[in-house]
């Protein structure tokens, strides 16, 4: 079933254009990544899809989203005294904050469970380090019944436990929750090994489908104006870099 | 009553008593975002900006409060509106605006004013200030309260505010003209130089000491009730000026804070 829809969406800027004439679908239960080189208008997409950005087009919403999102990289301040639990309960009604009721506790604590971050709870989140803010985030987004996910970017290099990726537990979520996920990455091996479909953007669309078909070397060399040397390896582990 | 002595009664009257509670509980809750969001000088300068309106109002025979209450609440339109340019930082714009007003201000108030606009005389307060005091400080508090996951989210990450569809820039805006009005409601208080202190001392000396967020806001309404009650108390036992003693004990459970840090 598909869960959005997207027809005819241009997002305009006083001096420039950012997307043009965009039309794609995300399938229900399914990963979709966006690819592209920098400036073509993947954040962009995301705002307009968040409801933040003016746009021109249709974005059709199939059944009514919950949406959850994962910025890139989160900027915050590290000695606000915000701890790992509060910040999940500012995404509940309001006396939730300041007296839980057992059964936000409760989805507080299943949220960080499915990213492996239940131990967590009582942390300030200025002191998580690079996994564990990622795993928490996976939580914020996920918490409160999110069927829909956006994540811009998150950052490939990072083992969350062991050998599992954060892509690793995306797609685990998603079959799990049943989760639409939507993500934008410069990493070819991931989206071929993760998505279930592609989308390559550089303002406008310039294709999508299945990875085996879109990430071929001329579809490529179309998308980013240079020929990339890109292998699919189908039964590897992605290459991982390391960056803690 | 008889927790209290009753010379204390005579000095705190209920009046007094009750601007004090409505002026704490609004600048140390402000405060906690204030602090957070690292804007602490901007409390301050915009206490600044109050000041000619106040002139106005002495020269011209209105409520000097209403003036200031005009001339805040337009600076911070027109501050915002010309940061969305994006040339100037808000910073920036923020201290041409202060340092221009206390100018003007300081050129045109009455002299036999200037002390009691800085530095603010709480003994003085008549029936309206209270009214206004009381009126701002529920409306103040109303929108903290309301708006307080908003605030939180803001100051944590705007990038994870915006990503939730939260309007940031009106947010923005909205706690600008908050921080404004409690200015406005402290000049006669604590004075207008002094209103400053009182939003980021007690949250300051509360992120010292919290583990949580609920920890800092609750500390800092502590720390902003303490602060006013001794203060006025210790100013009508020793005859001194209101406003810096609330200011200075304030100060001071900030110095002793320093002891319990966690961060």
């Amino acid at each position: 079933m598909t869960f959005l829809e997207v027809k005819n969406l241009s997002v305009k800027f006083p001096d420039f254009k950012a997307l043009e004439g965009i039309s794609f679908s995300a399938e229900e239960g399914k990963i979709t990544a966006i690819i592209g080189p920098n400036g073509a208008g993947k954040t962009v997409l995301f705002r307009a899809l968040l409801g933040v950005l003016p746009y021109e087009g249709e974005i059709i919403w199939h059944k009514k989203p919950t949406l959850g999102y994962v910025p890139q990289r989160l900027e915050f301040d590290r000695t606000f005294p915000l701890t790992v639990k509060e910040l999940l309960l500012l995404k509940t009604k309001w006396p939730n904050f300041w007296l839980p009721k057992e059964s936000a506790l409760k989805e507080v604590v299943n949220s960080l469970n499915h990213t492996r971050a239940g131990h967590l709870l009582d942390k300030r989140v200025g002191k998580l380090s690079g996994g564990e803010l990622q795993r928490v985030l996976i939580a914020y987004a996920i918490f409160g019944q999110s069927d829909f996910l956006l994540f811009d970017e998150p950052l490939s290099g990072i083992d969350i436990e062991g050998e599992m990726t954060i892509y690793g537990l995306i797609k685990h979520l998603a079959k799990e929750l049943n989760l639409t996920v939507l993500f934008i990455s410069h990493d070819l091996n991931i989206v071929s090994e993760y998505a279930d479909s592609v989308i390559c953007l550089n303002k406008k669309l310039f294709c999508s489908g299945v990875p085996e078909k879109i990430l071929t070397p001329e579809q490529l060399k179309a998308l980013y104006g240079a020929p990339i040397t890109f292998y699919l390896h189908k039964h590897e582990e992605p290459v991982k870099h390391h960056h803690s | 009553m008889t927790v209290f002595p009753s010379f204390i009664f005579q000095m705190i009257s209920p009046t007094v008593f009750f601007v004090g509670v409505v002026v704490a509980l609004s600048a140390s809750l402000l405060g906690v975002f204030v602090v957070g969001r690292r804007m602490a000088l901007i409390s301050d300068a915009l206490s600044h900006v109050a000041l000619p309106g106040l002139a106005a109002g002495l020269l011209l025979g209105f409520d000097p409060f209403l003036g200031a209450l005009a001339v805040l609440f337009f600076s911070v339109l027109i501050i915002s509106s010309i940061e969305r340019q994006g040339i100037l930082s808000f910073e920036t714009l923020v201290g041409i605006f202060f340092t221009a007003a206390l100018a003007i201000g300081l050129l045109i108030i009455p002299e036999e004013h200037l002390l009691e606009s800085l530095f603010g005389d709480i003994a003085k307060i008549g029936y309206l200030e209270i009214l206004e005091t009381a009126l701002l400080g529920f409306l103040i508090l109303f929108f903290i309260v309301f708006f307080f996951r908003e605030f939180s989210k803001i100051t944590f990450s705007s990038d994870l505010a915006w990503g939730e569809g939260l309007n940031v820039n009106r947010l923005n805006l909205a706690f600008l003209l908050l921080l404004a009005l409690s200015v406005a409601m402290g000049i006669k208080i604590i004075g207008a130089l002094l209103m400053g202190a009182l939003i980021i001392l007690p949250a300051s000396a509360a992120k010292n000491a919290a583990g949580s967020l609920k920890g800092l806001t609750l500390l800092s309404i502590i720390f902003g009730l303490i602060s006013v009650f001794v203060g006025l108390f210790l100013a009508g036992a020793f005859q001194l000026p209101p406003g810096p003693m609330v200011v200075m004990v304030s100060a001071a459970i900030f110095g002793l804070s320093l002891f319990v840090r966690k961060a």
